[in-house]
């Protein structure tokens, strides 16, 4: 990119800057620290110049918005066309209650919805089973059956507007509800759009929100891929994702390389099962976190999109361009978040969001101030939307496609966030791919050694984080707080039995057995999910049945 | 007679999976020479309180971040109590607001620590506060 | 009644509580583990004792966890011992056995508990040893206990187990040669998990192979395929563990316990003696004197050891 001899000339120009102006300054100005750290451990420089740059092609390695490599943008126009989708991860409570939360969110200028079911209905629990005691509804919204989907989607024309879902284990069951729901309103499914996370590589590694053991959990991700493929184009059958990998402690090296790592296993399941990977390879979307060093973040975006692009060309021969897409929708990371003077976490939030945005970011959710509290309180829903909102409208940085592209110090960041994360993945390709090392315990033992070694550096002070170890106070700020009425559990229940009463249950047995056969064979469960709640079996039969089969896996415990 | 190591059960009751903050604080118990139990997660009062007694713990820590404890925490008291288990100290940390810590306390959680508590005001407590038997 | 008359009851009534306790009055050593130990030595020789070790991942504990289950479908009581290594440099333990199992936690007839090695200089620690005496007497009809496969403490299973089962897991071509030896010889069943993965077959040939090598044995060690997962091939397992106790209870069975009985008694003179005498120079402040002499090379360990012996016999001859 640059001409060989003005390197030379820079070259020569910083080694003088170094031997005279910057000891001067050191001398009356020492550096806060002796070395300074991404949180990769990528040591970063004074200063950046062409010299670190030297290597780069412009085409080659940048190119232009909407074309390969794809690192400055997967779209042309990018937020000057449109903006990001502002997209707020909420449920608790009942469906009802979750239900108002959705129109007030859309009313306020949210553009698409994401569902946060509880605990029960991720692991694929009716709101009256045993493990249920004292976690209905308080984590997300209970949903246990077709019913409850119905009137936490009642009012809202799925025509119109797109449903993320975070669900993994029961995505099947999950899905089949929506596209019922899609079905009553009269929308066609090839109209149906949204996604669902369905991602259960990562819980594996992480976010251990796991019912069945690796293989049969990869073999229905993969159904709901094909299952999508065929029938819902419009539909993203999964969200391959690095933002639990990234909470659980992982470093952003490690996010981005895992999660690629994961997606290359996707990739390689469904070929296995004999699609072409033009024919899902579009649909396939991803999640990321976005932590506090701002500029590692814009990085690991920019480099997670050549990457993927590069794997899907190269790698595995996708033809269409759209193949080669990273989608991605983008979380701000909910362990910065501090329960100590919790207003600092707009800040924060403020940040992290500035950073998906210059990343190129698809979709976005920020986080709410009180989450290291609590689950959001309408206030506090409606500031982190409003961050997006001033980022988006006031601030200028959606007018220009990737502005911090041509930055030596982010470009190169990006380079070596590339490198280092191919290091990774040709590590885990060496174990055997990403199942070997989930059971060998590999990739969960880096997580937690990353986990670890944070904690220590914020103990021992040498990372700072304000109003934690720095910057305290012993005053306590007063936040409103979002309470879950224990009356939601008990609501539930009578639902449910009500429910169990008033069905076909003739029915509801007969299919449960069709599953049960269809699923000791390699056949596509969703059709027969689909059937079975729409005729109302709960979601925990259904996974009752599936426990069956498949047996129900047990961790590894790597600390 | 050899050295008496603190033995202490990190539990995840209920469904909650977060388990950075457990992990990471039974790895500083290790680190600072005690025997630590982790039971995984997903277990019930009964499996916790049942581990306890079989491995005769000096020191229990509860970890919990999705909001049951109001639940699960007393459940927990009220079945050692049954059992007789008389003389272990029982902590827990997690997502537990301020207003909750006053009756936790009062059922025998002798201590609750929040988010951002550096580990080693944990290990140092556990170290203090852990029952001396004969 | 004392504490230790209470809880020797307790034990021999499979008291829970009782049993716990008592595991760890012995982990702490000590006089009052001496005398629980004599209280119940008459009751124990009765379970059946399994060691099961193996390299980490090969699926130890969820196998552990299907034969404890067949065990207790044919009505047996079982006590599972697990041992993970204490850490040299921390003097802690991280104990994560138990996960696998914690499904039996709940069952009356199952006791589970988890200990550290304490780096015992020998491999597996007395207590160990003592611990599974608690259990026999607490009358489980088997008791397994479970090492890691790091070593020393694998080796040393062979003196408290009846039926030694090595567990393995396809791919382990590599970790076969930092096995050593050792564990070759010392298995009775070697246990090839995840089977149902592609070099299983291979995995299995190569093991029978390595074992015709080791030809000193009498009993021909059988190879088991299983799925822990699934439970696949854990009857076959049953079959071969309850094949190899009828083989010892045949003949082996007598020569075994009266070398492991040798052994102990061993064992406890001389760490009696050791315990007497060191106590003696730790209240004498005479073992600073000592060091010092040998940091001036003045003398060496051996000479002070052996003077040492001398005087005390000598004393206790006066």
């Amino acid at each position: 990119m640059f001409d060989e001899n003005e390197i030379k000339r820079i070259a020569e120009e910083r080694k003088r800057w170094e031997s005279t102006t910057v000891p001067k300054w050191i001398e009356t100005r020492p550096e806060r620290q002796k070395e300074f750290y991404t949180i990769s451990e990528i040591p970063v420089k004074r200063i950046y110049t062409p010299e670190d740059i030297k290597d780069m092609d412009y085409m080659r390695d940048l190119g232009f918005p909407g074309e390969y490599p794809f690192t400055r943008g997967i779209h042309a126009t990018m937020y000057r066309g449109r903006i990001w989708t502002m997209r707020q991860f909420s449920g608790f409570g009942t469906a009802e209650q979750t239900n108002k939360r959705f129109k007030y969110l859309l009313k306020e200028g949210e553009t698409g919805l994401s569902i946060a079911f509880d605990y029960p209905t991720i692991m694929g629990y009716d709101s009256d089973h045993p493990m249920a005691r004292g976690e209905v509804g308080r984590c997300g919204v209970a949903v246990s059956s077709l019913k409850d989907m119905e009137i936490l989607l009642d009012g809202i024309p799925l025509d119109k507007v797109t449903t993320s879902m975070t669900i993994n284990g029961p995505t099947a069951m999950i899905l089949a509800m929506y596209i019922a729901v899609g079905d009553k309103q009269g929308v066609p499914r090839e109209k149906l759009g949204g996604t669902v996370q369905n991602d259960m590589l990562k819980e594996f590694i992480a976010q251990k929100l796991v019912i069945f053991p690796p293989r049969p959990s990869v073999k229905l991700v993969c159904d709901v891929i094909e299952f999508c493929a065929k029938y819902m184009p419009k539909w993203n059958p999964i969200s391959i994702s690095g933002y639990h990998i990234r909470e659980a402690g992982a470093t952003a090296v490690q996010e981005l390389a895992f999660t690629l790592a994961d997606g290359i296993t996707y990739v390689e399941e469904m070929l296995k099962r004999g699609l072409k990977v033009d024919d899902f390879a579009p649909r396939l979307s991803f999640f990321f976190a976005s932590h506090n060093n701002f500029f590692e973040e814009i990085a690991k975006f920019r480099a997670a999109r050549r990457m993927w692009a590069k794997i899907m060309k190269e790698r595995f021969g996708a033809k269409n361009p759209r193949s080669m897409w990273m989608r991605m929708h983008v979380q701000t990371s909910g362990c910065t978040l501090t329960a100590q003077q919790p207003l600092n976490n707009i800040v924060r939030v403020t940040l992290q969001a500035l950073a998906a945005v210059l990343g190129g970011t698809q979709s976005l959710h920020t986080n709410s101030f009180d989450e290291a509290l609590c689950l959001p309180s309408e206030l506090a829903v409606r500031v982190a939307l409003r961050t997006q909102q001033i980022i988006a409208y006031e601030s200028g940085v959606a007018d220009v496609v990737d502005p911090l592209g041509g930055s030596y110090y982010v470009e190169w960041l990006t380079n070596e966030m590339e490198e280092r994360a191919w290091e990774y993945i040709h590590k885990i390709e060496e174990m055997g791919g990403v199942i070997e090392a989930i059971e060998k315990g590999w990739l969960q033992q880096e997580i937690a050694n990353s986990a670890y070694k944070y904690q220590r550096e914020i103990d021992t002070k040498r990372r700072i984080i304000v109003g934690v170890n720095e910057y305290t106070t012993e005053e306590h700020e007063e936040v409103p707080l979002l309470k879950i009425d224990p009356k939601v559990e008990e609501e539930q229940i009578a639902k449910l039995q009500k429910l169990r009463r008033e069905r076909d249950n003739q029915k509801v047995k007969q299919i449960l057995q069709k599953l049960h056969d269809e699923a000791e064979k390699n056949v596509n469960l969703m059709p027969t999910i689909i059937e079975a709640v729409k005729a109302y079996a709960t979601l925990g039969e259904i996974c009752d049945v599936l426990r069956e089969v498949y047996g129900v896996y047990k961790e590894m415990i790597i600390i | 007679m050899t050295e008496r190591k603190i033995r202490v059960l990190i539990a995840k009751p209920g469904l909650d999976s977060h388990d950075r903050g457990a992990k990471i604080v039974a790895r500083a118990l290790r680190d600072a020479g005690m025997e630590v139990i982790y039971t995984g997660l997903r277990q019930t009062p009964e499996q916790i309180v049942e581990t306890a007694i079989q491995e005769d713990v000096d020191v229990i820590g509860l970890s919990i971040l999705s909001g049951a404890h109001m639940t699960l925490f007393p459940r927990i008291m009220q079945l050692l109590k049954e059992k007789g288990v008389k003389d272990v100290m029982v902590f827990a940390g997690g997502i537990i607001p301020d207003e909750d810590a006053p009756k936790l306390k009062a059922i025998g959680i002798k201590e609750i620590f929040g988010p951002g508590t550096p580990t080693d005001v944990i290990v140092k407590f556990v170290k203090e506060n852990a029952p001396k038997r004969t | 009644m004392t504490e230790i008359d209470k809880l020797v009851q307790g034990i021999l009534a499979g008291e829970k509580r009782s049993i716990a306790r008592a595991i760890t009055i012995i982990e702490n050593n000590g006089e009052k583990a001496q005398k629980i130990i004599s209280a119940i030595y008459p009751y124990t020789g009765k379970a059946y004792v399994i060691g099961i070790t193996g390299p980490a991942g090969s699926g130890k504990s969820t196998l552990i966890e299907k034969i404890v289950k067949k065990l207790r479908e044919n009505g047996k009581s079982v006590g599972v011992v697990a041992v993970d290594p204490t850490s040299p440099f921390t003097g802690g333990a991280f104990l994560g056995d138990r996960i696998r199992m914690q499904n039996l936690s709940l069952d009356e007839e199952v006791f589970i508990r988890s200990m550290a090695s304490r780096n015992s200089l020998g491999g597996l620690a007395k207590a160990t040893k003592d611990a599974i005496k608690v259990l026999d007497a607490a009358g489980k009809d088997y008791i397994i206990v479970e090492t890691v496969g790091a070593g020393q403490l694998e080796v040393d299973i062979v003196k408290v187990a009846h039926t030694v089962i090595i567990v393995l897991a396809p791919g382990f071509g590599d970790e076969i040669q930092a096995i050593k030896a050792g564990l070759m010889e010392i298995g009775d069943i070697f246990v090839i998990n995840k089977a149902d993965r592609e070099n299983a077959d291979r995995a299995v040939i190569d093991l029978l192979s390595a074992l015709e090598l080791n030809t000193k044995k009498k009993w021909k060690p059988q190879v088991i395929k299983t799925v822990a997962l699934t439970g696949k091939g854990v009857d076959e397992l049953l079959k071969a563990i309850e094949e190899h106790r009828k083989y010892l209870e045949a003949g082996e069975l007598e020569e075994r316990r009266r070398k492991r009985i040798e052994a102990e008694l061993l064992e406890a003179i001389s760490q009696r003696l050791t315990d007497t005498i060191i106590a003696e120079l730790k209240t004498d402040k005479k073992l600073e004197s000592f060091i010092e002499k040998i940091m001036n090379r003045e003398s060496d360990p051996y000479t002070i050891a052996d003077m040492l012996l001398k005087e005390k016999i000598k004393r206790k001859n006066d």
